[in-house]
């Protein structure tokens, strides 16, 4: 196959972009904007099918293909490309982004019926597949930036798509201006890494970067400052510990907008970014826990916030959170496949639950409060179901895909001895299933408790049928990576061996799993994941009372968990006020006009006050120069007679 | 015969077109705009034969031009490109078009007077890039001030005459000090001219290197604070809001997108080359007030009620990225504050022009009187946005490539000796994304809450061709910005150059550039 085709995949839907901007925007035609966005990611997704099956179709060492294009900047001895580097873990992240991407397209015409802005909607999601594109494919480290930061801005934008409603205390505007600053700062982490790689290594490709650090030691000090660098700019995108705050706010995008970039892709792209420099994270054994610890704190402290939110979108919000997580636990204790394995499963999963919750709300008239939801399993019969799966496959239920691909980083966080870890991250899939049934009993079972006059009813085909699809895979999507402990060959492991060997080299980690502990642990977090599912089920079915009752108990507590430990309240009381304030204040008001410009209106002043004195001599007046004339001359003779 | 004239020829076109329209009757507006901007074109066409005639791999003067001035002494009309300077040609000539025709309704008094001064205006500017003569540059660079003086204190807003004044004496304090070192330079230069003064550039190239460093050191700091004025560097940089605020559209672009540039030029041209060894004593000083204003600029920037007022402080800022880049002193760092100084030239004359047309419909710039203006003029909103996303730095647009190379040759920099400089220049990355999105939020998002903002008209026919042609730039700058790289790419290299001879402590004996200069007048003549 000609993998110059690629290209063509990546460019098409940029294209796509540019004929809703400049057609759509002129005819504004429903049909036309839907089509060019959907058939440009259609074909993007053909191609990388077709690429897949040609490398599998390739012996192992052969399936890696480079596409260059062109030298984008050079300076000095400095210089980079616009290239791409089709490999067994950008093919998939390919598939994941191409595929899932179309499904949420098609759904998007549906969902997005009526709305004014349609072809603007359409323009900014092709755009956001051509900037992920470049970030997963590319070669290089700058290229990689670019589809990074160009994912950023078509979240900016699609977050404040509706740019004019109410957001919570602000509008959607405020959350979008939020998600970009905050990816900004983490941004800030990547630029630096870029250049402790290029004064290290002189380059910013891929290819030359990785083989030339494998022949480092591990230890050696400036891995840790890259790898901890270059994970800054992950925790921005990915929405972990410290920077997560702008993700639950990305809610008020609309929900297809939730579904692509905030759950199934583009979050998922700190996680790729560790897995792609894993030789370098692997250099620096201290980057790798921070990274474990990071993923498990996060992993653990978003699910107890999940268990108390009322929006359904919120609590969707904290999961996807918490999830990526996991995929940062399993990239800290060296499981890259592992990790990569959850993006793929997750994005199933939890495209599928958003698209759920969009099929909601859509039917309930923007409601997203589950307090008012329940028994929507009746009218909504096929969303209902597709809920139901990927709830139990998030919680962890077997053989469901969520449950093979968490279940292998847990595994992988005991095995590589952490098991503080472990069981950090077994609580929080105790929490997971508390909360995802907990969100499902409020919306779909029990008794209605909306308001009369709403009609709730089954959405679309467009809609439905991607739910479907979308079901299908959660189900599915574990045998890619069945573990050989349960008789499967562990399929996504073997093809992501070759990315991932360097690395693992240096971590000299066993790959091998199975034994007795393995069995024992997997029924552990079986029955975690079902105690879980049962509990909820009973407190949250046919309204008890116990969950009011525990959280009038524990008020303070409660509290906290709801105002999400007011992590936002302290950001803007430690850093943004102080800031805004101080530059007002002491930098504008204070040093600009009251030092410096007070210095130089001053200065001009004095000149004029001297000028205006010194002009006393230059009067022009002939009696005053007699006068002075005389009183010279005067001088002049006393002081030659006094001598 | 033709081709060796082209300078002159582009710089006598608009002081020609200046009489032309003095000589045009005054009751005929349209008349004087369309010869106006007839001419600004015509220079602008003179100077693309520059771009197709240029060498980009020859590292010396180009396109020379030597005719003696005055006699006995070695002053000369001396004139000629290198990549560098050709650049920041081709932005002049590329901005005053679009300049003029920005102003093409808003300027309704005094039109004639108004686009003659232009024209002289840019006349003075080009002269500043072209001139290999001290004293030549030095009364272009005087020269220039009166145009822009008149602009600001006759077609400028309520308090005109303060900053007109406030702009033309900051300026002036700096160029009396140039001008006592470019005598004392040409006067302790005679020794080695046989006697004879001399202010030619390609001379002292080779003869100022040589000085002890202690004149050295007074001399360039004659030079440099007169050029971090201009710049402007912190803490000089006060004038600037004032002048910009006051000033009206026109006159704003060419302040940011061009006059701004003869500051970061003059360090290019003459601080470093000339003065290498002083460059390399005050090079720490100089990047340390380079990015207190990158910070410092950005933070006042995002505090500014009025837009453009933030749109000035943000140059602060961005000028800061430049000298940065410029005392990186590699060639990373040089080229990306070369590039940056189109692309800021591009970026920030855009955003001026952009709040030129709301200012022109609402006759207001407070950000706080806007609101929802997205839904009122969304192609307005959609260029602004593309605009604002490029002095942002984002990638795929031209700000990005001009910084990352500045903060990875500022990082690199075996001059600087620290990342320091670089990872706090970087923090302004974020800055710049904080002061920008949100003053676009209060302006176009949210809903249209007055009145006088519902009724607002989308851009015209004649606003679109003003800004499309900078968008062009601003794309392809962002993706193929070798074509621009490439120009400079010599000439920079060559800056580099010397400033390693000096380090290494051999002061350069005959370098190159020299060796070509004498030859060309004739032929010229």
């Amino acid at each position: 196959m000609a993998y110059e085709l690629i290209a063509v995949a990546v460019i098409l839907p940029l294209f796509g972009f540019i004929l809703n901007g400049l057609v759509g925007s002129r005819i504004n035609n429903e049909r036309f904007s839907g089509i060019a966005g959907c058939v440009t990611v259609g074909i993007s997704f053909t191609i990388a099918l077709a690429a897949f099956f040609d490398m599998l179709a390739s012996p192992p060492e052969g399936r890696a293909h480079f596409v260059h294009l062109f030298r984008w900047i050079t300076a000095g001895s400095f210089s980079a490309d616009i290239g791409f580097q089709i490999d067994q873990l950008s093919i998939l992240m390919m598939l994941i982004v191409t595929g899932v991407g179309f499904v949420i397209h098609v759904y998007s015409i549906g969902y997005m019926h009526g709305d004014p802005g349609f072809w603007r909607f359409f323009a900014y999601l092709n755009l956001f597949i051509f900037a992920m594109l470049n970030l997963i494919l590319a070669d290089n480290f700058l290229l990689m930036f670019l589809g990074w930061e160009g994912v950023g801005l078509c979240s900016y934008l699609l977050i404040g798509f509706w740019y004019d409603r109410k957001f919570e205390k602000g509008t959607t505007a405020d959350a979008a201006k939020k998600a970009f600053i905050v990816n900004r700062i983490g941004d800030f982490g990547f630029l630096i890494g870029m250049f402790l790689l290029v004064i290290t290594f002189g380059t910013l490709n891929f290819q030359s970067v990785f083989s030339q650090a494998s022949a480092f030691a591990v230890g050696t000090p400036v891995f840790l400052w890259i790898s901890l660098s270059l994970f800054l700019g992950a925790t921005g995108k990915s929405a972990q510990i410290p920077l997560f705050v702008w993700l639950p706010d990305a809610m008020a995008g609309p929900t297809p907008v939730s579904a692509l970039i905030h759950a199934a892709t583009m979050v998922t792209a700190g996680v790729y970014m560790v897995a792609r420099c894993a030789v370098l994270f692997a250099l620096a054994p201290p980057a790798m826990t921070v990274v474990a610890v990071i993923g498990a704190l996060t992993a653990l402290f978003a699910a107890t916030i999940g268990l108390v939110q009322n929006d359904i979108k919120k609590v969707l919000a904290y999961s996807t959170i918490s999830q990526l997580g996991y995929m940062f636990l399993a990239m800290g204790v060296g499981a890259f496949s592992a990790g990569i394995f959850h993006v793929m499963t997750h994005a199933f999963f939890k495209a599928l639950l958003f698209l759920g919750a969009g099929a909601v709300i859509h039917t309930m008239h923007d409601e997203q409060n589950i307090q008012s939801m329940g028994g929507l399993s009746a009218p909504m019969p096929i969303t209902s179901k597709t809920f139901l799966v990927a709830t139990l496959a998030i919680a962890g239920i077997p053989p469901l895909s969520g449950f093979v691909s968490k279940d292998e980083i847990l595994w992988r966080a005991f095995d590589s001895g952490h098991a503080v870890l472990w069981v950090m991250g077994l609580v929080g899939a105790v929490l997971t299933a508390l909360y995802m049934m907990r969100l499902y009993t409020l919306t779909f079972s029990g008794a209605p408790r909306w308001e009369h006059g709403k009609h709730p009813h089954e959405a679309p085909w467009s809609m439905t049928i991607p739910l479907i699809v979308l079901a299908i895979l959660a189900c599915v999507g574990g045998i890619a990576g069945w573990p050989s402990s349960l008789g499967g060959n562990n399929a996504i492991e073997q093809w992501l061996d070759p990315v991932f060997n360097h690395a693992l080299i240096k971590l000299a980690a066993s790959h091998e799993g199975g034994g007795g502990s393995e069995y024992l642990l997997m029924a552990l977090s079986v029955a975690v994941a079902a105690s879980g599912v049962y509990i909820a089920r009973r407190l949250y079915l046919g309204r008890n009372e116990l969950p009011l009752d525990l959280s009038r108990r524990f008020s303070r507590l409660y509290a906290l968990l709801l105002n999400k430990y007011y992590v936002d309240e302290v950001y803007d009381a430690v850093v943004v006020t102080p800031v805004v304030k101080g530059s007002e204040t002491l930098l504008w008001k204070g040093i600009d006009t009251g030092v410096i410009d007070w210095c130089i209106n001053t200065g001009a002043r004095l000149v004029g006050v001297l000028g205006a004195s010194l002009r006393l001599i230059q009067t022009g007046v002939a009696r005053s120069y007699v006068l002075v004339f005389v009183v010279g001359v005067l001088a002049v003779i006393s002081w030659l007679l006094l001598h | 015969m033709m081709v060796s004239s082209v300078i002159t020829l582009m710089l006598a076109v608009p002081v020609a077109g200046a009489m032309l329209v003095a000589l045009l009757p005054r009751d005929n507006p349209r008349m004087i705009k369309l010869v106006g901007l007839g001419l600004a074109l015509a220079t602008l066409a003179v100077s693309c034969l520059l771009w197709f005639g240029f060498d980009a791999a020859n590292p010396l003067m180009q396109f020379e031009e030597k005719l003696p001035w005055i006699a006995g002494i070695d002053v000369s009309y001396h004139v000629g490109v290198d990549g560098i300077a050709l650049l920041l040609v081709l932005l002049t000539t590329f901005l005053f078009p679009l300049a003029l025709l920005a102003s093409w309704q808003s300027i309704q008094k005094e039109l004639k007077g108004y686009v003659a001064l232009m024209l002289l205006l840019e006349a003075g500017t080009l002269g500043v890039f072209v001139s290999l003569d001290m004293v030549l540059f030095y009364v272009f660079w005087e020269f220039m001030l009166v145009p822009m003086y008149f602009i600001i204190g006759i077609w400028g807003g309520p308090e005109r005459v303060y900053a007109a004044t406030k702009f033309f004496l900051y300026t002036m304090a700096g160029s009396l000090l140039m001008l006592v070192a470019i005598i004392w330079l040409g006067y302790y230069a005679s020794t080695l001219n046989g006697g004879r003064f001399t202010a030619d550039f390609l001379k002292l190239y080779d003869i100022a290197p040589t000085i002890p460093l202690t004149i050295q050191m007074w001399m360039f700091l004659a030079f440099a604070v007169s050029f971090a004025i201009k710049v402007p560097l912190f803490p000089l940089h006060t004038w600037l809001p004032d002048a910009h605020v006051q000033a009206p559209t026109a006159g704003s672009v060419i302040l940011a997108g061009v006059l701004l540039k003869m500051g970061t030029f003059g360090l290019v041209r003459f601080c470093l080359p000339l003065f290498p060894s002083a460059a390399l004593v005050f090079m720490p000083y100089i990047a340390a007030l380079a990015v207190i204003g990158i910070v410092y600029g950005a933070l006042v920037s995002m505090v500014q009620p009025d837009l453009k007022k933030l749109v000035a402080y943000s140059s602060v800022s961005h000028m800061g990225f430049i000298v940065l880049g410029i005392f990186a002193m590699n060639e990373e760092g040089l080229q990306g504050s070369v590039l940056q100084m189109v692309n800021h030239g591009l970026s920030t004359g855009a955003l001026f022009l952009l709040v030129g047309m709301i200012y022109d419909r609402r006759h207001t710039r407070l950000i706080k009187e806007f609101g929802g203006i997205a839904r009122v003029m969304p192609v307005y909103a959609t260029f602004f946005m593309i605009v604002m996303l490029s002095s942002a730095g984002l990638p795929g647009l031209n700000g990005f490539v001009g910084e990352f190379l500045i903060l990875l040759g500022a990082f690199k920099s075996a001059v600087l000796g620290t990342p320091a400089f670089a990872i706090v220049g970087a923090s302004g990355v974020i800055l710049a994304a904080v002061y920008l999105l949100w003053s676009y939020q209060q302006v176009f998002f949210g809903k249209v809450e007055r009145p006088e903002n519902a009724a607002l008209k989308d851009l015209s026919l004649r606003e679109w061709i003003v800004l499309v042609p900078v968008l062009v730039f601003i794309v392809w700058i962002g993706w193929h910005p070798a074509t621009f790289l490439n120009t400079s790419a010599a000439a920079s290299k060559q800056v580099i150059h010397r400033i390693e001879e000096a380090r290494k402590g051999n002061l350069p004996g005959k370098a190159q550039a020299v060796q070509q200069q004498s030859g060309t007048p004739e032929a010229a003549r």
